[in-house]
């Protein structure tokens, strides 16, 4: 059973966590998941719990997960944007939770974008 | 849509599109298998004419595309089981939802996975607005709300910090199995 005691532990423990990450400047990546009709019914939620897997199977402390409505390219979804420091944006498209273990280990951690999942790469197909 | 949680996630997603506070989201199953729910919101409610409208797939205020198809696809798996979904809003106060599926209906999809969609809305939007779970059946009820959860962490805690965000996850895992477990899952 879930208390509410260890709840209070967790405040202490994530409270201290905040104060330290504070100092040390590591920025941020950003994964923005499509969640409209369109998105829930291809899959983005598995897929939203993926990257949730991932980033706390390596421990990933910056990296946070959003979610946005529909951009109106119902048939390439689920969609997903990594936004990484360097201010570039990634699109990928016809995403599923094999894709996201390679987009996290290949772009989030290591920096080189997975090109034959983006829309580029889905563009050319057509 | 393959389940009735995703159905969920995607109709709460239309509360938070309309800028909602609070997100209310009742669930209870009877003892001949009748599953009653109850989504509420303060977001920005519907006119008279727009509640019309949304029943059919034409009635969307989305600019990305002609049709919505969330309230629809709703309401025709619910329908399918005898069930029915009703609309009631109020511009500039929130909507209600309530949707009736009969479980026990050949036609009925399966529950699916309630805890993860909460978790799924939770962890993506930490700071707000709250939510609240309330789920019933035969088997007992439960109650999980993030006003709740935030009174014990404090406001300056996200509910997206790892150790939260796990503990969030496996409360509603827990309450999700006392409920409905054995029953529909
Ligand atoms: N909880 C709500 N509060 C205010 N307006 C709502 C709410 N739910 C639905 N609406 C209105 O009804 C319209 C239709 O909703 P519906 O979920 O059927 O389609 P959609 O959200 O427009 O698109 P889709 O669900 O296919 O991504 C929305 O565009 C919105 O204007
Ligand atoms: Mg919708």
């Amino acid at each position: 059973m879930k208390t509410l005691q260890e709840l209070e532990a967790i405040r202490q423990r994530t409270l201290e966590r905040i104060s330290l990450r504070k100092e040390d400047k590591e920025e941020a990546v950003r994964v923005v998941i499509g969640m409209a009709t369109c998105g829930i019914a291809a899959g983005a939620r598995p897929v939203l719990n993926a990257f949730m897997e991932e980033i706390e199977r390596r421990h990933l402390r910056n990296v946070t997960v959003a979610q946005t409505g529909c951009i109106g390219m119902c048939r390439l979804e689920p969609m997903v944007d990594v936004y990484t420091p360097d201010g570039q944006k990634v699109t990928y498209v016809l995403v599923n939770p094999e894709k996201v273990r390679m987009i996290v280990a290949d772009h989030i951690v290591n920096g080189h974008p997975v090109t034959e999942y983006t829309i580029g790469a889905a563009d050319k197909q057509d | 849509m393959r389940d009735i949680s995703l159905h969920l996630l995607d109709l709460m997603e239309n509360s938070l599109r309309a800028g909602a506070t609070h997100v209310e989201c009742d669930m209870r199953l009877s003892e001949e298998g009748r599953l009653d729910i109850c989504l509420r919101d303060d977001g920005c409610g519907m006119d008279p004419e727009l509640q019309q409208s949304v029943l059919s797939p034409f009635g969307t205020t989305r600019t990305t595309r002609k049709v919505g198809l969330g309230i629809p696809l709703t309401a025709a798996n619910a329908e399918k089981t005898g069930g029915a979904l009703h609309i009631h809003s109020v511009p500039g106060q929130g909507t209600t939802l309530n949707v009736h599926f009969n479980t026990r209906h050949m036609d009925c999809l399966p529950l699916g996975d309630v805890a993860q969609t909460l978790w799924t809305l939770v962890i993506t939007h930490p700071l707000s607005p709250e939510f609240t779970l309330t789920m019933a059946s035969p088997q007992g009820e439960s109650r999980f709300s993030t006003e709740e959860i935030r009174s014990v962490l404090g406001a300056e805690i996200p509910l997206n910090e790892p150790e939260v965000s796990a503990y969030l996850r496996d409360l509603l895992v827990e309450q999700a199995q006392t409920i409905f477990g054995g029953l529909l899952l």
